[in-house]
């Protein structure tokens, strides 16, 4: 199962196809499939990154939303007097496959201002700068696009 | 514009290490070094550019798996009384 | 090729100035929570800002895919260790500092 990807990784990655590299590049896949195996690392389906075709614009809309709200933490940051008004709200994420799940609030993380404390089945605790944050989450857009990649899948 | 980054990101891991020896507490510290890695990936990037030893870049891979692997250590390790939890319960307790 | 030149100096530039941002952000917000956003900030915005100039560099696909797979890795563990350290936080019951307590 995991054989292929590590194979093709060793290869893009080293460049260099002597024999030598060739078995060491393999000696290291089976290490790897034999610590995973000992380990008892779950293959599992939904843990595999889908390649939906929105992948890319959700990427790039998630990226210019970084940088939106990265400026605005370092206006925060530069501020000689910061009005820190920092809240834990809660924002609702529901029947959602643990995939969209994890996407969701990895998204929430990397957007600087907000912060995902604690994931449940139905929702998702927020630490956050500012409370206009939290209100944006709850508007949902960023969930519809989440979303958006699970449909595609 | 190569070495401004590189001057930005050195003093950036000061101010990290500045944070880590204020602490207060292990959270604190431990947030400070784990940027402290990251900022070190950057740097041996950036490094490797200016160098023009493309070669740098593998080595922070490396550096950034061991990073992410040395955080989760050591919150397991300060952790360890809590029931180790798989996907289904570090993702969604 | 100038175009190229100009548009990784002013990526990287912003980099910088994300990155050291985050850092006098560290330092600089009253609680653990705060400075989480900071750290997140160099993470994000300042880390993908840098790799994205020295991947307008232009140096050979081999030199890009590396990049992109640290930018990938970055952009995949960063969001992960900030949030299981913020939760074992709220689980060891470390408050969160309002508008008007002292710097912790």
């Amino acid at each position: 199962m995991m054989v292929p990807p590590l194979a093709l990784f060793w290869l893009v990655l080293s460049g260099h196809y002597t024999f030598l590299l060739i078995v060491l590049g393999a000696v290291s896949v089976v290490l790897v499939c034999w610590l995973a195996w000992r380990a008892d690392f779950p293959e599992r389906d939904d843990v595999v990154l889908p390649l939906s075709p929105r992948l890319p614009r959700y990427v790039l809309w998630l990226g210019k939303e970084v940088l939106v709200s990265a400026v605005a933490v370092v206006r925060k940051v530069w501020s000689p007097r910061p009005d820190l008004r920092p809240v834990v709200g809660v924002t609702p994420s529901p029947d959602m496959s643990v995939f969209t799940q994890v996407v969701y609030a990895n998204s929430i993380t990397l957007t600087p201002g907000t912060l995902s404390l604690d994931v449940d089945e139905d929702r998702i605790e927020v630490h956050s700068l500012d409370a206009e944050d939290v209100d944006v989450l709850r508007d949902g857009e960023m969930m519809r696009r989440a979303r958006g990649l699970e449909t595609r899948r | 514009m190569i070495f401004a980054v590189m001057a930005a990101l050195l003093v950036t891991m000061v101010l990290a290490l500045v944070r880590a020896f204020l602490g207060p507490d292990l959270y604190n510290r431990i947030l400070a070094i784990n940027m402290f890695g990251t900022k070190t990936v950057l740097f041996v990037a950036v490094a490797g550019f200016l160098f023009g030893r493309p070669d740098f870049l593998d080595i922070g891979i490396l550096y950034a798996l061991v990073n992410f692997v040395a955080v989760v250590a050591v919150l397991r390790l300060t952790h360890h009384d809590e029931p180790a939890t798989g996907r289904n319960g570090d993702g969604h307790s | 090729m100038i175009v190229l030149e100009i548009a990784s100096g002013v990526l990287l530039a912003a980099g910088a100035l994300f990155v050291i941002s985050g850092g006098v952000g560290l330092l600089r917000f009253p609680d653990f929570y705060t400075r989480t956003h900071a750290a997140g900030l160099t993470d994000s915005a300042g880390a993908g800002l840098i790799l994205l100039g020295l991947l307008l560099q232009g140096a050979g696909w081999e030199t890009a895919v590396r990049l992109l797979i640290i930018m990938l890795f970055l952009a995949l563990t960063s969001p992960t260790s900030t949030h299981i350290l913020a939760h074992a936080a709220r689980r060891d019951g470390v408050p969160v500092w309002r508008e008007g307590d002292p710097r912790r």
